[in-house]
């Protein structure tokens, strides 16, 4: 597997380089997902408290776990928190972790004495050693997870098996495995070239968009979509022009932003776009969590239904699915705990 | 120095250039002939062929874009041109007084409030005109000292607590969503200005720079001490604070509609004064012209050299950075 061997050579140049002495650290074992283990990890039946260090690994551990989880690393909004179900609803905004980037204190974390420090994100050096550091420095076991969209299954495993919810992990995976199996159905039956070429606005005039291999523009290409954005080369989040957008003309238009969906649809300079002339604009939820990115975690399974309808209507794949009031109940309760929505389902849909 | 007509001619047709080659570069592939045409339909009401996506690119985004780099570039400039007299130093740039954390702290708390647009605008505007009224008060209250070194003081000390508000809610903001916009806020950039943007701003920006032109003559007596100034019958309070106003209206004018770009207001006016000389009159209308032609050109550049937007803040720092320290470093130069 690529990244597998990609981890292998960072770890290897890690080694190398003498970063590596002194941490206790195994490389690559649970399904490849869980990329670095420093300090004295706890038995699993023994993790009472996490502590998760960024908005990926705190929708995981809310969702295997949610009675373990010490609070919110960045603050939920109310809306946001009335589709969580108890406890998670009512955690605290603890901060986040993130080298210099923190804004959790580690002397409350210290306070907090959590069974085990856990982070979800892109594996690369730089994160790797302040997870090091943390460890070192606090005491604290911490617990590195990667993953993309496809891993998540891998993830809800392994993370279940390491946080003593094993069974509740595995029932988790099975739903995220599915979801994947579905995209990956449709992606196996649309050849590249009849795929959508889709553009991904951001931000509340819609011009911030990902290049190709953005994590937060995953899903496109995951559910058999073209990004336009990426014949403009990889990285990460940019700006465009809307004379650049209007150039790629795509014919699907993408956002998690109600604001910039209602103007491309409604401001005339949007108007010569296939996609608007179409009316395929489509406005993904945001509650509790954004359903295409925002946090790149396990919020994400649901969007990859929603987003597969919006590309690929009428693909016999989509066919046999549950309607989505069962599926969005079957989903909030199991990864949310929410049994009562604040409002009626199909309310939450209602941007699109 | 000598200033002849022609090397007026010479600047205007320069900006003719500029203003041409913006108007046809961009990452919409328009051909010279397809320009030509839409031009003639637009201007002279031709019956001719050509595309809507190529009208709305040329005249709905390209044309708002080149003219708001313009208006922006000439305003910045004109500012920094004023604030550089006023405040008898080189080194200082229209945002010395606050104005660029103001707008800045305005605007991201819009972001951070998930406004849109417009109101994040009207923020940015707002802000930058209350950081400048706050500093101006505070060194009406202060009178121990020289008001011009009062009115720097207290303008560096109000941009270093915006500056501290701007950080505060970057922390707070959401990581995903919200800071991506509030790094590209600050970067600065004309990607996003829509004629109606441009209608809205437009008279802050001349409503700031008409004040400017017709006060041109007098600014150099601001170069004298302050009791010379006096002797020739200058109000000197009175006149700093009416340009202050003006130059702080256009900036944050044009902040609000760009973001925060550095390095125009306090590189053009230097390269207008080698070009004209020192005499506000004249340098004036060099600052405005250089300043147009400069922001068009590098907005131009950085909507055209890389694949995706470069952010306009950094092309001018790019540009203005080298230039400025070349300046210095020149020999024989006061």
């Amino acid at each position: 597997m690529m990244r597998r061997r990609a981890w292998l050579q960072a770890a290897g140049a890690l080694a190398c380089s003498g970063l590596w002495d002194g941490a206790r650290a195994q490389a690559a074992g649970e399904d490849g997902v869980v990329v670095g283990r420093f300090g004295s990890q706890p038995a699993p039946q023994q993790v009472r408290r996490v502590f998760a260090a960024g908005p990926p690994a705190a929708v995981l551990v809310a969702a295997l776990a949610p009675e373990k989880l010490l609070g919110w690393p960045w603050p939920l909004s109310d809306a946001a928190r009335a589709w969580l179900g108890e406890p998670l609803r009512s955690l605290p905004h603890t901060g986040r972790l993130a080298g210099r980037g923190s804004t959790v204190p580690l002397e409350s974390l210290l306070q907090w004495q959590p069974d085990l420090i856990v982070d979800a994100g892109t594996a690369d050096a730089s994160y790797l050693s302040t997870m090091r550091r943390t460890s070192e420095q606090t005491g604290l076991p911490t617990l590195l997870i990667q993953g993309r969209i496809a891993e998540h299954g891998a993830q809800l495993r392994a993370v279940g098996r390491l946080l003593g919810v094993a069974e509740r992990g595995a029932a988790l995976a099975a739903q995220a495995d599915a979801a994947v199996a579905l995209a990956e159905a449709v992606r196996a039956s649309v050849p590249l070239a009849r795929r959508p070429r889709v553009y991904y606005g951001r931000g509340s005039d819609g011009l911030e968009t990902g290049l190709a291999g953005a994590i937060n523009l995953e899903l496109l290409e995951f559910c058999a979509g073209r990004n336009v954005a990426a014949q403009a080369g990889s990285g990460s989040l940019t700006r465009v022009s809307l004379e650049q957008v209007l150039a790629w003309d795509p014919e699907v238009i993408v956002t998690q932003d109600a604001a910039f969906a209602r103007r491309a649809l409604a401001d005339p300079l949007w108007r010569s776009i296939s996609a608007v002339r179409q009316r395929r604009v489509h406005c993904a939820p945001v509650l509790p969590f954004g359903w295409l990115d925002g946090p790149p975690g396990v919020n994400r399974l649901l969007g990859l239904r929603w987003l597969l309808q919006r590309l690929h209507p009428g693909h016999p794949a989509l066919a046999a699915l549950p309607p989505w009031p069962q599926a969005l109940a079957q989903f909030y309760r199991s990864f949310y705990r929410l049994e009562q929505p604040p409002a009626p389902w199909p309310s939450l849909l209602a941007e699109d | 120095m000598i200033v002849g007509g022609g090397r007026w001619l010479l600047a205007l047709g320069a900006l003719a250039l500029v203003l041409l080659w913006a108007f046809g570069a961009g990452k919409f592939q328009v051909a010279p002939p397809e320009l030509l045409r839409a031009l003639a339909v637009r201007l002279w009401g031709a019956e001719l062929d050509v595309s809507p996506a190529v009208q709305t690119v040329l005249w709905q985004i390209r044309l708002p874009r080149v003219l708001a780099g313009l208006l922006v570039g000439a305003a910045l400039a004109a500012a920094g041109a004023a604030y550089q007299g006023m405040f008898r130093n080189p080194l200082v740039s229209p945002d010395i007084l606050g104005v660029s954390a103001g707008a800045g702290l305005g605007a991201v708390l819009g972001i951070y409030l998930g406004q849109p647009m417009a109101v994040v605008q009207a923020l940015a505007f707002g802000g930058g005109l209350l950081a400048v009224a706050a500093v101006l008060g505070i060194a009406a209250l202060v009178r121990r000292h020289d008001p011009v070194l009062v009115l720097v003081l207290s303008g560096v000390a109000v941009g270093a607590l915006l500056g501290a508000g701007i950080s505060l809610l970057k922390i707070l903001a959401d990581p995903n969503t919200q800071l991506p916009s509030i790094t590209f806020w600050l970067l600065g950039g004309l990607s996003a200005v829509t004629a109606a943007d441009l209608a809205a701003t437009a008279p802050a920006l001349l409503a700031g720079l008409v004040p400017l032109a017709l006060l041109r003559w007098r600014i150099n007596l601001l170069g004298l001490p302050d009791d010379e100034a006096q002797a020739l019958g200058v109000r000197v309070a009175r006149l700093r604070l009416v340009l202050v106003l003006a130059a702080t209206l256009a900036t944050a004018a044009a902040v609000s509609l760009t973001g925060i770009i550095g390095w125009v207001g306090l590189v053009v006016p230097h390269v207008a004064r080698l070009w004209v000389g020192p005499q506000f009159g004249r340098l004036l209308p060099a600052a405005l012209l250089l300043g147009g032609g400069f922001l068009v050109a590098a907005d131009t550049l950085a909507r055209t050299v890389a694949p995706i937007e470069l952010p306009l803040g950094l092309v001018t720092a790019l540009v203005g950075a080298p230039f400025f320290l070349w300046v210095l470093a020149r020999p024989g130069h006061e």
